[in-house]
């Protein structure tokens, strides 16, 4: 493999520095490196960060092709500048045995666009009764170890429970989406004023408070680690904090889309807006922010959902839920939290990509752009500002709530383990 | 105006006086012998009822055709809706067939303002009623009624519900009748209470222009007008109250809380009652339960709405009045 030369670049929103690859590995970091030999990437004035991880995709294979593939999720991955993704279970069939997480694996190791680790189910077929088996999918190929029933509530507090301890025997975590089912029966937004105009469903935050309340306080009495996906309300920061306080092992993420929109939108009724959890309120957004800049919560996780176009092009309560997002978390990242000075570069770098990689133990990514790490890499113009346009996206699906909004930042360059994916925002 | 009829609280003041002053015109047209007048000729209006309704349905149909409108029912059931035909599709296919305006009923809260926005078809669209979101015509039909009988038929004429205390009592959470008569009503001037239990009250409520009291008796006698909204028995299986029994004790309407209403004021219902539950038989059938008469006006609103939303400028029965005087 030939070697590159990425020249100027703001090292995690630093100083300008040259950085070397040589092969798949970083070979120096400093200034004025010799560009004998190498390809020469001008990067004045762009930020470099470390290849993006998401600890929670949505790629749909198998089961849903006519909404996004391994291939097609992987190639928006890289769009976004992400080096590895996490993909969630809820696939038909449903991820719960060594062979489907390891033809998801597979799929995503001969496409190459970056580093697919498919995520468990925790309960067979997602229906929170019986334990699938998780040590087979530990010790296949695929080396599962992160576990979720997300889309579902491991809602049984016995099933939690149990789920929490076995998975500590080969260093497992539980991702727990939070959501009570009984008390978000019929739910289609947020529970508050806007919904009690709309005549909508209402999805109370306690539904997803209770949850991490009961959880944490498991996680505690059985010494495991916890953690929580798209954490989404102004409470949940309150418990989680808490929780650190106390010392229990519980991580959190935030979805993009949680940390800019809120309920407000479904006012146009327009399916785009229909998420799960649902969005949330202004004082709940602020407090999601606040909460990603002071380390409450840990990590911003895409929760890329991607559907058909008819599943949106309709009424509300027959729409699907889920938005696409890989293609401009990192964009909504730099909106809503380095612009407005509550997170720099580091922090970025620290929040979407080496906190991610811990929690999810993806050896090789989130390590720091020094000389002989990994070459896994996202060259960021930070400078560019521009309108979210669909029709460009990789993602075969373009259920985005951004279309037409105007955000900053763009991806040029993405290096997986040395090799370009992502080249001048084009995909190789 | 405006071209669509989504929500009761798109109307201004002045557009809601305007159709209940249309309203009064349509309803002198209901007393000549020869109920029809030609507004709507050669204009088609299509029915699209995804939800059973046949009270709401006669009556938008009995509306179309005192205006001679060409008129098309559908159903859901038993269409190619039941076979998953999706809502664009259905809707597009009847405007292909060159209809004017759709009146649409549909269990999916917004589905007629998703019919009016999405850039699905031109047609203007009129809301018969949305999931629990919006029944605009319903709460038109009340003001009416309300307007007509504590301000007076004639000298209502141009005038609004000012000062008026009206109570809705009952499933409030489910109740598309209350959304849109508390925003009609708040536009009119009125004063509004909602009394049920709280249960049975949105979460959210706090941000509506009206009071909300858990205790019916206090507020009777202070009201000019006090709908009782339907109250559907499934409910308490959900837990939203223990029995039929107690809801009826505590919310429900009989004799003795109707005499303690002022003597001037109306009891309303939306229909369909349920006789036993919110409303006794004795109230339902007193001379200040105003249910039928609801029905009879319900066919002038929606001629009016019809009316103002498609059929332009001309006079509408504007020759009648001048015949009268």
């Amino acid at each position: 493999m030939s070697k590159i030369l990425i020249r100027g670049a703001k090292v995690l929103g630093g100083e300008q520095q040259d950085v070397l690859i040589d092969g798949e590995t970083i070979a120096a970091v400093g200034t004025g490196l010799s560009a004998e030999g190498a390809e020469v990437i001008e990067a004045e004035g762009k930020v470099l960060l470390p290849g993006l991880v998401d600890l929670h995709t949505h790629l749909r294979e198998p089961g849903r092709e006519d909404s996004e593939t391994v291939l097609t999720g992987t190639r928006a991955a890289a769009s976004g500048g992400y080096t590895a993704v996490f993909a969630m279970a809820n696939t038909f069939p449903v991820a719960d045995t060594a062979g489907v997480v390891e033809q998801v694996w597979r799929l995503g190791k001969e496409h190459g666009y970056c580093d697919v680790q498919p995520i468990g189910a925790v309960t067979v077929g997602l229906e929170g009764r019986k334990l699938a088996e998780l040590g087979a999918m530990h010790e296949s190929a695929a080396g599962v170890t992160v576990f979720s029933d997300d889309g579902k509530c491991v809602d049984d507090a016995v099933i939690m429970r149990r789920a929490l301890e076995y998975v500590k025997a080969f260093g497992g975590i539980v991702a727990q989406h939070a959501q009570e089912p009984r008390l978000t029966e019929g739910a289609q937004m947020n529970e508050g004023v806007v919904s009690a105009e709309l005549g909508l469903g209402g999805w109370p935050a306690v539904a997803e408070e209770s949850i991490i309340a009961r959880d944490v306080l498991l996680a505690e009495h059985v010494g495991s680690r916890v953690h929580i996906c798209h954490l989404s309300t102004a409470g949940s920061v309150e418990i989680v904090r808490w929780a650190k306080s106390r010392g229990i092992q519980v991580t959190a993420e935030v979805t993009p889309h949680h940390l800019l929109l809120t309920d407000e939108l479904v006012r146009t009724y327009n399916p785009v807006y229909k998420v799960n959890p649902p969005l949330r309120t202004e004082r709940d957004v602020m407090a999601l922010r606040e909460a990603l800049a002071d380390g409450t919560i840990d990590i911003v996780a895409t929760d890329h959902a991607p559907h058909p176009h008819e599943d949106k092009d309709c009424e509300w309560a027959a729409a699907a839920m889920g938005m696409v997002g890989l293609e401009t978390a990192l964009s909504v990242v730099q909106e809503t939290m380095v612009d407005t000075g509550l997170l720099d570069w580091a922090g970025v770098a620290d929040r979407m990509s080496a906190k991610p990689a811990q929690i999810g133990q993806a050896t090789g990514h989130g390590r720091p752009v020094s000389a002989g790490e990994p070459a896994n890499l996202t060259l960021v113009d930070t400078a560019y500002r521009g309108q979210v346009d669909p029709a460009g996206f990789a993602s075969r699906s373009r259920n985005t709530p951004y279309q037409g909004r105007e955000l900053p930042g763009r991806v040029t360059h993405t290096w997986l383990r040395g090799k370009a994916t992502l080249v001048d925002g084009k995909l190789t | 105006m405006q071209r669509h009829l989504i929500s009761a609280a798109d109307l201004s003041r002045d557009d809601a006086v305007l159709i209940l002053d249309t309203a009064e015109e349509m309803a002198r047209v209901a007393d000549r012998p020869i109920k029809k007048l030609p507004t709507l000729r050669g204009r088609t209006v299509v029915n699209l009822f995804f939800e059973d309704s046949t009270r709401t349905r006669i009556s938008f149909e009995a509306a179309e055709k005192r205006l001679s409108a060409d008129v098309i029912n559908f159903s859901a059931k038993g269409s190619s809706v039941s076979k998953g035909e999706s809502l664009k599709d259905t809707a597009q296919t009847l405007e292909a067939m060159g209809v004017d305006a759709v009146v649409i009923r549909h269990g999916a809260s917004g589905a007629p303002y998703r019919l009016a926005t999405s850039g699905w078809i031109d047609a203007a669209v009129i809301n018969a009623g949305d999931g629990t979101h919006q029944h605009p015509t319903q709460a038109l039909l009340d003001a009416f009624t309300m307007r007509r009988r504590l301000v007076g038929r004639d000298a209502g004429l141009g005038r609004d519900l000012a000062g008026k205390r009206v109570t809705l009592v009952g499933d409030v959470l489910h109740s598309r009748v209350a959304r849109s008569n508390v925003d009609l009503l708040h536009t009119l001037g009125a004063e509004v209470t909602l009394v049920a239990p709280p249960t049975l009250i949105p979460v959210g409520v706090e941000s509506w222009p009206c009071e909300v009291s858990y205790d019916l008796d206090s507020t009777l006698p202070k009201c000019d007008a006090v709908m009782m909204l339907r109250v559907q028995r499934e409910r308490m299986n959900a837990a939203f109250f223990p029995t039929e029994r107690e809801y009826s004790r505590r919310y429900g309407l009989d004799g003795d809380r109707m005499a303690k209403l002022p003597e001037h004021a109306i009891v309303m219902h939306p229909g369909p009652m349920v006789r036993g539950m919110e409303i006794t038989a004795e109230v339902a059938d007193s001379d200040r339960c105003t249910a039928v008469e609801q029905v009879a006006n319900g066919v002038s609103i929606r001629m009016a709405v019809l009316y103002l939303l498609l059929g332009g400028n001309e006079p509408a029965a504007a020759p009648l009045r001048a015949e009268e005087k």
